[in-house]
């Protein structure tokens, strides 16, 4: 089923929490709702499910507008980060939950229940739980028979709020691949709101990514991270260097340095700021000046086969801090040391022009 | 080779167990073994003459039976009362919150006084019952109107702790699941709410069946028919007969501890399943 949200607006006293935000989720997909907390992410999800009413807008699901129904008419699954498992029934009566609350006409038989409640508990390979109480799991598992029980009312789509916020690393890992496939198998209709871009890059089809009550930027998770629509989903996905310039020709003048950039449509003079992933950064260490900018090295980090460089501008950048990944083989083939004056020379940068906000350039 | 010494490493269980048994034994157990002790001052044939004698055992049937009605009746209301407090805002909350402690403080009797003046075929709201045909004042009914006065307070500051600190995500999840409201609380809530709501029974029913100052002037005290059981044990002792006084509260002391026990070991029960003892 399709889920269509048009003009959402939603305002908890003075703070917009969502600023008529349009979107349209396909039916089928796993899309994920990407963004820092506070982004609206989260009351995006509760206004689809029923759970939280908007100020204005539609919420149309199927291309009907769900506006006026209630949640538990509306068909859909919701996951909690916390599980909200009911803790006085056993995972077995979690699950059978919300068949057993349907209206006694349309209610299965006990057998059917049982069977069906086996078949999910199989599916999020938990069949052997069965008779526990959630206090008795971990929670990884918890979060499955949540998603079991959500499952078992057939939902037409599933909302899943930072399913996997409360676990630990390695079961996150564990739980993502474990969710890929199971909506490969299923393929219901699926949002899942996530501030991790691990995440969404590794589970969704397609992610929204969020700021501050509107939307981005919509894409592949692989696209979004390559070609970041903002300045602020750039430094949203990942560590990221910058460098406030000015547009000189083909080149950005960062200070009395100089960047070289390959071709843009930016206007002559123009204030830019230029944006460089820490692998997307080269180390020179007898570079000529006015090529590059000019950085101290204040710390080298050798984990493994790659190498971080902490390092502090000079000239031009002074006070600010940048991060190199370069390998390990080349700190050693360049002899670098702590204290270091080198220069920095960017294989690919990312330039956008310099926002006005509040008359401050940002 | 002495075996490793174990640390605690909570200072002072010898001295907080120490204090305990102690302070226990000073304010419980001597008084109470010192009721059995008089009361074997009595032989068998004396004791079971005293405590089954009919106006005695009538007694037993009104304190037990109105205490657990009171009771129960203060499980409904107390619930529905912790409910309002905690769910919703409205203006007087907090005033009425506050209220709800009013039995504990006040003097039982002035709360007995204060019932019968209102009660009364005369009183202020019995002028209007008595027409109907409804006595209050000076019936069972009475007794039952000033335990649950007294007992109020029981559920409702047992339950409402637990009220407060219910997740709303697991109503959400259950409305999402489809269940309707009266679902919800009846699968969801009440099972959560169960264990607090024994314990405020419980206490309730202890409250009530110990009561004397507030019931004594409601009751109206005729024997065979709203004479209480510590009523019983009072009139004994102004007859300076301590050992009857003992022999019959050593018989409500019994079936008080079997009744707590009983409600005590549901309680175990029901927070089992509710997952509380993990």
């Amino acid at each position: 089923m399709s889920i269509q949200v048009k003009d959402i607006h939603k305002q908890f006293g003075s703070f917009v929490a969502l600023d008529k935000v349009s979107l349209e989720f396909p039916t089928g997909e796993l899309v994920a709702l990407l963004g820092p907390s506070g982004c609206g992410k989260t009351t995006l999800l509760r206004i689809i499910a029923g759970l939280e009413s908007a100020d204005s807008g539609q919420v149309l699901l199927d291309g009907e507008d769900a506006s006026g129904t209630h949640v538990r008419e509306r068909q859909v699954g919701f996951v909690f980060q916390h599980y909200a498992l009911f803790r006085h029934m056993t995972v077995f009566d979690n699950v059978a939950f919300g068949m057993r609350m349907k209206p006694r006409s349309q209610r299965p038989s006990d057998k059917q229940i049982r069977t069906k409640v086996h078949d999910l508990l199989k599916l999020v390979q938990l069949d052997w739980l069965a008779d526990r109480f959630p206090a008795q799991l971990s929670g990884g598992q918890r979060q499955r028979i949540a998603l079991a029980r959500a499952l078992a009312v057939e939902p037409r789509v599933m909302l899943l709020d930072e399913p996997f916020g409360a676990l630990d690393a390695k079961v996150r890992k564990e739980l993502r691949r474990w969710l890929r496939n199971l909506h490969d198998e299923l393929h219901i209709t699926s949002i899942f709101v996530t501030h991790d871009q691990e995440e969404a890059l590794e589970v969704a089809d397609r992610e929204v990514q969020m700021d501050h009550g509107k939307v981005e930027q919509i894409g592949t998770p692989e696209e979004v991270y390559r070609h970041p629509a903002t300045p602020f989903v750039y430094s949203f996905l990942g560590s990221v260097n910058l460098f406030h310039g000015r547009i000189e020709g083909e080149t950005v003048q960062v200070g009395e340095d100089v960047l070289s950039h390959m071709p843009h449509d930016f206007d002559h003079g123009a204030e830019v700021v230029a944006f460089a992933r820490p692998h997307e950064l080269d180390i020179v260490i007898d570079g000529e000046a006015g090529n590059g900018v000019a950085a101290r090295i204040s710390r080298i980090l050798a984990f493994g086969v790659t190498a971080r460089v902490e390092l502090d501008g000079l000239n031009g950048a002074t006070g600010q801090h940048f991060e190199v990944e370069i390998t390990r083989a080349r700190v050693l083939e360049l002899g670098l040391a702590q204290g270091q004056a080198v220069r920095l020379m960017p294989s690919r940068l990312k330039l956008f022009e310099r926002e006005v906000v509040g008359g401050v350039l940002q | 080779m002495a075996a490793a010494k174990t640390f605690r490493v909570l200072p002072g269980f010898n001295i907080t167990l120490g204090f305990t048994l102690a302070y226990l034994s000073l304010i419980v157990l001597i008084p109470l073994s010192a009721v059995f002790l008089k009361t074997t001052e009595l032989g068998l044939d004396q004791f079971w003459n005293v405590v089954s004698a009919p106006r005695v055992v009538a007694t037993y049937k009104l304190s037990f039976g109105l205490s657990l009605l009171a009771a129960a009746i203060n499980t409904v209301f107390g619930l529905m009362l912790a409910w309002a407090l905690v769910r919703y805002s409205f203006p007087g909350k907090r005033l009425v919150d506050a209220l709800v402690d009013l039995p504990f403080a006040l003097p039982t009797a002035v709360a007995g006084i204060a019932l019968t003046a209102l009660y009364a075929k005369n009183g202020w709201i019995g002028q209007y019952l008595d027409p109907l045909g409804i006595q209050v004042a000076f019936k069972p009914l009475g007794i039952l109107v000033a335990l649950v006065f007294i007992g109020l307070p029981f559920v409702v500051r047992t339950v409402q702790p637990i009220l407060e600190d219910l997740d709303t995500e697991l109503e959400e999840a259950a409305t999402s699941l489809g269940a309707r409201r009266w679902q919800i609380f009846r699968h969801v809530i009440l099972p959560i709410l169960l264990p607090a709501l024994l314990t405020g029974f419980a206490l309730a029913f202890a409250r009530a069946v110990g009561e004397y100052g507030s019931v004594i002037f409601i009751a109206g005290n005729i024997p065979m028919v709203s004479e209480i059981t510590p009523l019983m044990i009072i009139t004994k002792l102004e007859q300076y007969d301590y050992a009857g006084a003992t022999a019959i509260a050593t018989v409500m002391l019994m079936l008080s501890f079997t009744l707590l026990l009983v409600i005590n070991g549901l309680q175990a029960w029901t927070s089992k399943r509710t997952g509380r003892d993990r």
